[in-house]
């Protein structure tokens, strides 16, 4: 593993210089001084999009002092640059070289504050959902439709879905946990648990289908 | 952003329990996509018949929603 050290940096002030991407893109592909100077610039973009998002998701980290955040930004950076540079083979030129390489930023600094945010906090029970969904019951008494709808929803979760599927969708929908925090706690990634929410939602969909509680009617039994 | 949101609320609780109707890329095919995607979005360009299934997985997935409000917003700062 390539340790932050050894993450080549800007000297302070640097720039990103304002010459056409795809340049970047083939400098970062040539060797010797121009690559290295190719990956100092690249460096210094992704640590210009993770303080964006860093400071974007301020508001989620009130504990953090000044100084934690630049941080937790330079590490998003350093694993973005790791990230951008093992994957330049994949860059295809169907947007600028930097809005590609900017996404990788946003996604380690987002994913870096999501998780500190959640640092020290327990997931909470499944327990909490169902005080959720019993209070939104009570918010809608007088109507019918969607009482019933909440009603057999909560019912379904308990009935249709393996125990994994429940824990998943419970924390993200209803308890609102970050999905990638729950991937840390579970062992797992985003992609893994979002393919488990995806299923669990068609349970539920096809589920309330056969009750005749379609929400969409493009619900169809044979779909499970 | 980032306001609270009225957990109870039932239009919201059926929206995230349930997800979006219809196909949905899976979050790597929309890694993959998103800064073409957004690109083409502040173009003013036809993003979703060009990447289908990226509106509704934005819909479904609030992490992959959260990167896709982040990288629209950046970009609208240069």
């Amino acid at each position: 593993m390539v340790m932050p050290a050894e993450i080549p940096r800007a000297e302070p002030g640097f720039e990103a210089a304002e010459a056409p991407s795809r340049d970047l893109h083939e400098r970062l592909n040539a060797g010797g001084p121009e690559r290295e100077a190719a990956v100092v610039e690249l460096h210094a973009l992704l640590l210009k999009a993770a303080r964006f998002e860093v400071n974007r998701r301020r508001d989620s980290l009130p504990h953090l002092r000044g100084g934690d955040h630049e941080d937790l930004a330079q590490q998003s950076a350093d694993d973005a640059l790791l990230a951008v540079l093992a994957k330049l083979d994949q860059f295809r030129g169907e947007s600028r070289f930097t809005t590609w390489a900017y996404k990788f930023a946003l996604l380690e600094a987002g994913v870096k504050v999501r998780r500190r945010a959640w640092q020290g906090r327990e997931i909470p029970l499944e327990d909490e959902a169902w005080a959720v969904l019993a209070d939104a019951r009570r918010g809608v008494a007088h109507e019918t439709e969607t009482r019933d709808l909440i009603a057999a929803l909560g019912e379904e979760i308990e009935r249709s879905l393996s125990a994994h599927q429940r824990a998943v969708l419970v924390a993200v929908t209803l308890n609102d946990v970050p999905i990638d925090v729950l991937a840390e706690r579970l062992g797992s990634n985003r992609g893994a648990l979002y393919k488990t929410l995806h299923d669990a939602r068609r349970k539920l969909r096809v589920a309330l289908a056969e009750r005749g509680l379609g929400v969409d009617g493009n619900d169809r039994p044979e779909e499970r | 952003m980032n306001q609270p949101h009225d957990r109870t609320d039932p239009a919201r609780i059926l929206a995230r329990t349930l997800g979006p109707d219809g196909p949905e890329l899976s979050c790597e095919e929309c890694f993959a996509q998103l800064d073409r995607y957004v690109e083409l979005e502040l173009a003013g360009g036809d993003a979703d018949g060009a990447v289908p299934g990226m509106r509704s997985h934005l819909a479904g997935c609030p992490a992959c929603d959260e990167d896709h409000e982040s990288l629209l917003s950046l970009l609208g700062t240069e």
